[in-house]
């Protein structure tokens, strides 16, 4: 039969189960990161692995003799340099232009409530579903007739498009978070929409902003089949469609270069999330302060 | 609130000189009369990549007005990119493929059709059973210029300690032989009542093309012709094969069901591990094996088995195919690029690259293909004995390979399905799939 806890011990039993809730947090999220990191360290691993090693049926973390060989094959394949940059070219417009379109048409959608727009939202969610095998020839048609297969600002329009409902879906929910009463303050003061807009409603979404815009690039930067069926120049060719090239019939790859190709494929995706997540959490706390 | 409009003014300033940059270089216009041909390779290797550059380049340095363009494609999405291409006009003008993709884009109408546009000495360079597996309802589609068996890659020492007869191309095992051979080379090493070495391993992800092409040794063929129609049918004959690879998963345990969900690739492990004493792969994986097996590891290139009283070595295949198509800016050009890319020099030099073997008989002849190294003169040995695979020119076999074929099988060597439930899987269903294409 154990004792109640004298008063002066309970305040460190409570932390006691306090600090020890805490370490257990820790170790879950410390579990969760490496479930997390654990694809793209075994892609930079493989990346520095000789063939022997790859077919070898005992995996190994660390290579054995790590050599940069397999980064020197992939280069020599094939044009990874300049698919990065296409890449970066049409992820980057894409991304801002979906995003410079979706803040109006998102702040409409919530503030302007009607039959109309729950249409648009509905609609909205409609056309996610669309399988793109659906509406790849006739969108194939249509770009031959404006003249923009095989162009990467055709290949900008048609990411433009597909990214745009969830860009618009994502924003409306920042844009519901913004209290109508600043805006109504901003009309007291004299502000036409416009202003209002771009001097009190964007700053406050400057978090929802960097989330959508994060979005959109990346989606742009990994898709893969419409940049294989639109761009037919191999100076086009955008990065996911050059990593295909490492693959042969049945499946067969090479893997070492596709690894070292593929980790290179996934930098710059980081590096823009680096980039923006710092923007992304100052206009979280800008929100916080203003709500 | 300066700093959000500097960024939005920043961002919107960006967005348009991305769209200026991504906007540079427009489509090229040919103004001076040169034909331009976009021709799309499949080759993937770096060797086979580089030997076809070399052959492009060494076309155009010789023809300045039909240059022809190097266009990289990938073998995993060549389909659906071609059959969007053709739908929207804007196809590839020499296109690199298989023979199985052939008749549905010639039913389509969207390849040319090359009789009359090749040189005499090139078809007649190609035997007949390669150029019948581009024929069409009579018209020739595709030159067949690649083509590879499917062959045993066996573990040497392993073979050599269980002292099994060497089979080769003139006197392959039988079928029976090579179950006896894999029960030899079954072992528990270290008697803990597990096996450690299993005779073979069956990689079944993709099972259809290796199941209906490897029916023809014990005579089989599963698709058949009856009264101008394609029907398939299941008879013993047919399923010989698939039987003895159940037989070796689920009773004999000569074979790993482990295996069973593995591509080629994924069993080489196991082969440089010991694990495995044989795999039967597509001739090309040789160079994978070259490439990743252990120093000192000793591999051969050995026959599949033959069937008895059946169809002997014989086994089907669809060989790699360059077509033209037919609207293409020149296809005289165009095909006399396919020509010039398959000339016997050139024809040996892509195979050396792809590890596969040219159709070809003068290629086929070359002394750097009759040597024993890595297993080529083997493979060279085997040619006679292949044949069209019997799914060339049945409209609706991706349908029923993916929708039907596909699951059965594997159900089937799981052990899940039953003989007579994978026969019914593969007739009933199958055969309403090829209806709605004959209609």
């Amino acid at each position: 039969m154990s004792a109640a806890p004298t008063p002066a011990k309970a305040p460190r039993a409570r932390r006691a189960r306090r600090a020890a809730g805490r370490a257990g947090q820790y170790v879950a999220l410390a579990c969760y990161l490496v479930f997390l990191a654990f694809p793209l360290v075994w892609l930079l691993s493989t990346s520095f692995k000789s063939p022997q090693e790859l077919a070898s049926i005992v995996p190994t973390w660390i290579p054995r003799e790590p050599s940069l060989e397999n980064y020197r094959l992939a280069f020599e394949a094939h044009p990874l340099a300049r698919s990065a940059l296409n890449s970066l070219l049409v992820a980057g417009s894409a991304a801002l232009i979906s995003v410079a379109v979706a803040v109006p048409a998102a702040y409409v959608m919530v503030r302007h409530r009607s039959p109309v727009s729950r249409a648009g939202t509905a609609w909205i969610l409609i056309s996610q579903m669309f399988p793109l095998v659906l509406i790849i020839i006739p969108l194939f048609l249509i770009l031959r007739n404006l003249q923009l297969i095989n162009s990467l600002p055709g290949l900008v329009l048609v990411y433009v498009v597909w990214n745009l409902p969830f860009s618009l879906w994502m924003l409306q929910g920042y844009v519901r978070a913004v209290p109508p009463t600043l805006e109504e303050a901003a009309a007291v003061d004299g502000a036409g929409r416009l202003r209002t807009l771009t001097g009190v409603v964007l700053p406050l979404l400057a978090p929802g902003l960097v989330a959508t815009l994060m979005f959109s690039f990346v989606t742009a930067w990994n898709e893969f089949f419409f940049a294989l069926v639109l761009l037919k120049s191999p100076e086009r060719q955008t990065m996911s469609v050059i990593l295909t090239h490492f693959v042969g019939a049945e499946g067969v790859a090479d893997l070492g270069p596709l690894a070292a190709a593929s980790f290179l494929a996934t930098l710059p995706s980081l590096l823009f999330f680096a980039l923006l997540q710092r923007r992304l959490v100052n206009g979280m706390l800008a929100g916080a302060v203003k709500g | 609130m300066r700093a959000p409009r500097r960024v939005a003014r920043a961002g919107v300033a960006a967005a348009l000189s991305l769209v200026l940059l991504a906007g540079c270089g427009g489509e090229e216009d040919a103004a001076d009369g040169t034909v331009t041909l976009d021709f799309l390779s499949l080759a993937w290797q770096s060797e086979s990549v580089a030997a076809h550059k070399s052959l492009v380049d060494a076309w155009n340095a010789a023809n300045p007005d039909v240059r022809v363009r190097y266009v990289q494609g990938s073998w995993d999405n060549v389909h659906d990119q071609l059959l969007t291409s053709f739908m929207g006009g804007e196809a590839p003008d020499i296109i690199h493929n298989d023979a199985s993709d052939l008749t549905d884009f010639a039913n389509g109408g969207y390849l040319a059709d090359l009789t009359g546009l090749l040189p005499e000495e090139l078809l007649a360079d190609i035997p007949r059973r390669s150029w019948d597996t581009t024929t069409y309802e009579g018209g020739v589609y595709g030159v067949p210029f690649l083509q590879e068996p499917r062959v045993l890659i066996a573990n040497t020492r392993l073979l050599a300690e269980a002292g099994v007869r060497t089979p080769t191309a003139d006197r392959p095992w039988t079928w029976g032989e090579f179950e006896e051979v894999a029960a030899r080379l079954t072992r528990d090493t270290d008697g803990d009542g597990d096996t450690d070495t299993y005779g073979v391993a069956w990689s079944m992800k993709e099972p259809v093309s290796q199941s209906v092409n490897l029916s023809l040794s014990t005579g089989g063929r599963i698709f058949h012709r009856e009264d101008g129609e394609n029907v398939i049918r299941y008879d013993a004959a047919d399923s010989t094969v698939a039987e003895l690879v159940h037989r070796q998963v689920n009773e004999d345990g000569t074979a790993p069901d482990s295996s069973l969900g593995m591509s080629g690739s994924d069993t080489l492990p196991g082969f440089f591990a010991d694990r495995y004493a044989m795999l039967p792969l597509n001739f090309s994986f040789r160079q994978q094996v070259a490439q990743q097996a252990p120093d000192g590891f000793e591999w051969s290139v050995l026959p599949m088995p033959a069937g008895e009283g059946g169809g002997g070595a014989a086994q089907g295949v669809a060989p790699q195919t360059l077509s033209v198509a037919e609207d293409a800016e020149d296809r005289r050009a165009a095909a006399e690029f396919v020509a010039f890319l398959t000339r016997p020099e050139n024809a040996v030099e892509l195979a050396l690259g792809d590890w596969m073997l040219p159709t070809g008989e003068t290629a086929l002849a070359d002394p750097s293909l009759d040597t024993a190294e890595h297993g080529w003169r083997t493979g060279v040995e085997l040619t006679a004995h292949l044949r069209p695979s019997p799914v060339l020119g049945v409209r609706g076999y991706p349908e029923w390979k993916d929708k039907i074929a596909t699951p059965a099988f594997q159900e089937y060597y799981r052990g899940a399905l039953s003989l007579d439930e994978l026969r019914e899987r593969l007739t009933d269903d199958g055969n309403r799939v090829l209806d709605r294409y004959q209609r």
